[in-house]
């Protein structure tokens, strides 16, 4: 049996887009699911906190610009999920540098950048069921109020801003080959959402630790998916808190990601 | 191995020129020339830290030479990737332990635009039975015989094995090399690297010696046994002339014990008619070394450094 189709190696073709498929994706969204701790995380964690957090019949029902408080913190706990999904996510491809599978992906068709797409989009769908589960229970709940058109509005706003995270994820990943890595992510994420205001409202910090907080990675984020809700007036800041975040993360992760696959 | 009359419109299956790879201060490959033609089953045969690994690295594209130049099927090796000419099983790693072997096997073919069917490179493999298992639950063997499925989806032109039954228990081995053998009966090229002597003559079509980065013989196991200074002449013989024997050309070493000598020599017969019309030489025997032998003389033992080096260029084909 003659071992190749076409007789000549060079009429051999290349794959489409890199070798980026769905049906690729779909299987590591299979494994992420086999991952009850990154599931638990991401998905049951933040959901558990909306509940814990976010009926509280003291304040829940309090009216904030469109809505109400609990809406306010039901995105917050939404965005700790989805950015909780993300960075994981990213952070997958230590544990893979790790096993020796990016190198043994390296002798195969797949390209560089279609391997991190594979990744994004992955951990696109884990932050969408995060996002999803938060504002289901939410819906389920009555608790929080809103107009339908905000429920759709914020939630796709911090899906799609989470994608921020993918970049710190694999910038972590690439940096810090461990199996530790996941602790690392989930102890700084923790961090970044008190800085962004996600658990206590910075209104409730000293002035000094407020411009701190200004400076961390989630703050701008955190603002902008509120401010549909919120209204009022806008702040540059928040925008400019996260260019520079996502300038950071992404060159971060671009440096990482080239200097791991040079061919040295 | 025959070369069907399509492999003569085929450049070589591999060929490198003049490769240097330098690591810092360390030059891990040393200027290496080699051609492997399609359907070859070379061997690539050295003691540890001999440039081995390096130099499919290079061929697979995972490290670009220092110097000089490595083509597969005449392109570039990232391009004969990319079109799925190559594959390889490497040593250890490169699988990930949260997917099963179906899994594993399907992802990979994913990846290649064409393939064949998952089925019949697991059941080639010899892995049907464990497609449910959770790779992080398969021993070594299995592991190592997941890897060459994976590495038979793209219906590879070349294969690279680097040290593949490292590892792997006696009955582990045997059945992986009874599965790459019958593949090697397709007509593929089959290049691996071993410091098993023995898999080196038992399967390969042409054993590559290589030491310190160098190669150091290149022939048939025969053609590199022979090399290694070939023969070993004994005589019984009472004061025996050490420097006449040694002026014999093609004489390398002479050993005296008592009232025998041992004479290690590339042309026997020469000594031999020596001994026995020369001298008062009797009970002869010559004797050929094993391949174990040859690899031990053509490197050097494991370290030292032999000057000058003994059989540069080797046998060519």
């Amino acid at each position: 049996m003659p071992p190749t189709a076409p007789a000549d190696p060079r009429e051999r073709p290349v794959p489409a887009l890199g070798g980026f498929s769905s049906a690729v994706v779909s299987l590591e969204i299979r494994r992420l699911l086999r991952n009850r701790r990154t599931v638990m995380f991401t998905v049951v964690v933040p959901v558990l906190f909306f509940l814990l957090f976010g009926l509280n019949s003291a304040y829940a029902t309090d009216r904030v610009g469109r809505g109400n408080e609990s809406a306010f913190i039901m995105i917050s706990m939404a965005l700790y999920g989805a950015v909780l999904a993300t960075a994981s996510g990213g952070a997958m491809v230590s544990v893979e540098r790790l096993l020796g599978w990016s190198r043994q992906l390296r002798i195969t068709p797949l390209a560089p950048g279609a391997y991190i797409a594979i990744k994004m989009t992955t951990s696109l769908v884990l932050g969408l069921a995060a996002v999803l589960a938060v504002y289901v229970v939410g819906l389920l709940t009555h608790k929080p109020a809103m107009p339908a058109g905000l429920w759709v509005a914020t939630g796709a706003a911090l899906w799609i801003g989470s994608l921020l995270f993918a970049a710190f994820g694999l910038f972590v990943g690439y940096l810090l080959p461990s199996e530790n890595v996941m602790q690392i992510i989930g102890f700084s994420l923790m961090l970044f959402s008190f800085g962004g205001g996600l658990f206590v409202p910075l209104s409730q910090f000293s002035h000094a630790l407020r411009v701190l907080a200004t400076f961390t990675p989630l703050y701008g984020l955190n603002q902008l998916v509120h401010y549909p809700l919120v209204q009022g007036p806008f702040d540059w800041t928040w925008a400019a808190n996260l260019v520079a975040w996502l300038v950071v993360f992404t060159t971060g992760a671009i440096w990482r990601f080239r200097k791991d696959t040079a061919r040295v | 191995m025959k070369h069907t009359v399509a492999d003569r419109n085929l450049p070589a299956a591999v060929e490198l020129i003049g490769v240097h790879k330098r690591f810092g201060t360390v030059e891990a490959v040393r200027g290496v020339d080699l051609r492997v033609e399609p359907g070859e089953v070379v061997a690539f045969l050295g003691p540890n830290g001999a440039g081995k690994t390096t130099t499919i690295d290079m061929v697979l594209g995972l490290s670009d030479p220092t110097a000089g130049r490595v083509s597969v099927y005449g392109m570039s090796p990232r391009d004969a990737v990319r079109r799925g000419l190559i594959s390889a099983v490497m040593q250890a790693g490169g699988l990930l332990k949260d997917l099963t072997v179906a899994e594993t096997v399907a992802y990979t073919a994913h990846l290649f635009p064409v393939s064949r069917p998952a089925s019949e490179v697991m059941a080639r493999a010899g892995i049907t039975e464990i497609a449910g298992r959770l790779v992080g639950k398969c021993s070594g063997g299995e592991q190592q015989r997941l890897r060459f499925a994976m590495a038979l989806l793209p219906d590879p032109l070349l294969l690279l094995l680097d040290e593949p039954t490292q590892g792997m228990d006696v009955e582990g081995r045997r059945s992986f090399w009874a599965a790459i053998h019958q593949d090697a009966e397709s007509g593929r090229t089959i290049v691996f690297a071993t410091h098993y002597l023995e898999e080196a003559d038992a399967y390969a079509d042409r054993v590559v010696l290589v030491r310190r980065g160098e190669i150091v013989a290149d022939g048939t196991a025969a053609q590199v046994k022979a090399l290694a200074s070939g023969r070993s002449v004994r005589a019984t013989l009472a004061d025996a002339d050490e420097v006449a024997l040694r002026s014999i050309p093609g004489v390398d070493r002479v050993e005296v014990r008592g009232s025998s000598v041992i004479v290690h020599c590339a042309d026997s017969d020469t000594v031999a008619r020596y001994l026995l019309t020369e001298t008062a030489a009797k009970d002869l025997e010559v004797a050929a070394l094993g391949l174990e032998e040859a690899f031990v003389a053509l490197t050097g033992g494991r370290d030292a450094p032999r000057t000058p080096p003994p059989v540069k260029s080797g046998v060519r084909r």
